[in-house]
């Protein structure tokens, strides 16, 4: 079935990113057009008419929320269709999935999933405890607990049951700071290695700085239409999205019966993998969440590529590399690029249509036919998964 | 200031109220609307020993607003004697090392500082080793 194009397939016409980074200059408002501007240009000037904002915490860090119309406002297409969706650090892969879902019922002819994140409207504490209304706040959050302090208690656990040297898990940031450096629009370009990842400082034991993804502004945006409802001549090759999947698990990382197993994780790329006709081996990349080191171990786990506890040795044996058997975080992941939140999970789209298409400059792999992308909501309450296949 | 909602909370974080499921006999904390075990409604309240064991840990040395004063503090899950997870901050530690399997106990606290000077300060479980009890 992958092999029959059909014209009543759904596909990604368009995509736009702003770098992630601070940037002081620029609201949220700014960055959100940015993104817009460039995948409708991307797309040769298709107009959405439909907007689905994926975003995390502007309610509560710029005090404003009714993103839905408050970007349909801005970008003069007030009288769409327009609305925000909220799942957290995936909020932007939620919003390409109902971006999809609208498409593909027949009521949207051409969609806009959009997410965008600005966190430096505020900084340190407040940044940290305006992340942790993700949690359950009367009993995880109350208790001083945040979603970083929930990937140190999985990694302490997870270290205790495997026997794993700790260590081994400067692996997975490595090797995010290697494929950002060849990623203009990535935060953070500077290589680091296994004695600075030794002497990193402590955030919350056993995870040190250099094992969490840095908080970051940044807006990303996709263009979804049916494959018939296009102009004839695009300037580039389209992704199609041939299967989509959003799965949840236990809020509370204290109600899950194994913590160490990421349940939605494990549903999300099974059901998206069943609808595209495909086995998670049959992918030729993987866009995995590396919000923390711990959930690109436990990821690799729960999509079936290791067995539970061996998912650490995958980035120790270079399996992970862009020349390895299975490249992840290609263009420098979360840990490498940034974490804008509720943008991120768009942002890990873009990039791999960037290397279906063949446009991923240094970091390019060689003819990638088919991506998997994976993005988690904080210990993977929320997961969604989708599958792209570039159509030549 | 949030004053209903701490109020509301109150048999948990005081006396570690839950429920226990009057269909299929779980234990279960925090209390929900419907039995994770069976899937029916959970209604009966059912008091928690407050004794159990350290399931993982991590000192926090980055925190929240409300928790600053506190730096560093640890977070632990602790799985109860009678079955459920709960997350909470371990006190009273001294010099002892923190370890997955050690024995704890709840005590009352004070957990965070709700707002600025004006704010109300929030009481609560947290857990210190149990020196007495049995290792299992
Ligand atoms: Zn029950």
């Amino acid at each position: 079935m992958n092999d029959a194009v059909k014209n009543t397939d759904i596909v990604i016409a368009g995509i736009g990113q702003t770098p992630v980074g601070e940037h002081w200059q620029l609201s949220l408002k700014n960055l959100a057009y940015l993104a817009y501007k460039a995948a409708v240009q991307d797309s040769g000037g298709l107009k959405p008419d439909a907007l689905y904002v994926g975003n995390m915490l502007a309610p509560v860090l710029s005090h404003q929320a009714h993103l839905g119309v408050l970007l349909a406002d801005d970008f003069g297409l007030a009288g769409i269709e327009a609305a925000a969706v909220e799942a957290g650090n995936a909020g932007g892969a939620a919003a390409l999935r109902l971006a999809y879902l609208a498409v593909a019922s027949g009521c949207v002819n051409i969609a806009m999933a959009l997410g965008v994140e600005k966190f430096t409207d505020q900084v340190g504490p407040n940044v940290e405890a305006a992340a942790s209304v993700i949690l359950d706040s009367d009993y995880e959050a109350a208790m001083g607990l945040t979603p970083n302090a929930q990937a140190a208690l999985l990694l302490r656990r997870y270290l205790y049951e495997y026997q794993v040297p700790r260590p081994a898990f400067g692996a997975f940031p490595i090797l995010a700071h290697n494929n950002a450096a060849g990623n203009p629009q990535a935060m953070y370009r500077n290589l680091i290695n296994a004695e600075s990842y030794a002497q990193a400082g402590m955030v919350c034991d056993p995870l040190n700085l250099f094992d969490i993804a840095p908080w970051a502004d940044g807006a990303a945006a996709v263009i979804v239409a049916r494959r018939d409802s296009l102009p004839a001549a695009l300037p580039h090759p389209l992704a199609r999205i041939s299967g989509a999947s959003l799965a949840t698990d236990r809020l509370a990382l204290h109600d899950r019966p194994n913590p160490l197993f990421l349940r939605a994780a494990q549903k999300s790329v099974e059901r998206a993998c069943r609808q595209a006709g495909i086995l998670p081996q049959d992918v030729d990349f993987f866009e995995l969440c590396d919000s923390t080191s711990t959930y690109a171990a436990l990821s690799l786990e729960a999509a079936g590529f290791a067995a539970p506890g061996q998912g650490w040795r995958m980035a120790q044996d270079g399996q992970l590399a862009l020349d390895g058997k299975l490249p992840v975080c290609t263009l420098g992941g979360f840990k490498g690029r940034g974490n804008p939140g509720g943008a991120a999970g768009l942002y890990q789209v873009v990039e791999a249509v960037l290397q279906l298409r063949g446009e991923a400059g240094k970091n390019q792999l060689p003819h990638p036919q088919r991506a998997l992308v994976q993005s988690l909501s904080g210990a993977a309450a929320t997961a969604v998964a989708h599958v792209l296949e570039v159509i030549h | 200031m949030e004053i209903s909602r701490h109020w509301r909370l109150k048999k948990q974080r005081y006396s570690l109220i839950g429920e226990v499921c009057p269909h299929c006999d779980a234990k279960i904390f925090p209390p929900r609307d419907v039995c994770p075990e069976c899937g029916q409604e959970a209604r009966s309240e059912f008091a928690f020993s407050g004794r159990g064991q350290v399931y993982s840990h991590t000192t926090i040395y980055d925190a929240p607003a409300g928790y600053e004063n506190n730096l560093p503090y640890t977070v632990a899950l602790i799985k109860l004697d009678e079955g459920p997870i709960v997350t909470a901050q371990l006190t009273d530690l001294g010099a002892q090392p923190v370890e997955i399997g050690m024995p704890v106990e709840m005590v009352t606290r004070r957990i965070r500082e709700d707002g600025d000077e004006r704010g109300m300060l929030v009481y609560g479980y947290k857990f210190r080793p149990a020196w007495n009890a049995p290792i299992k």
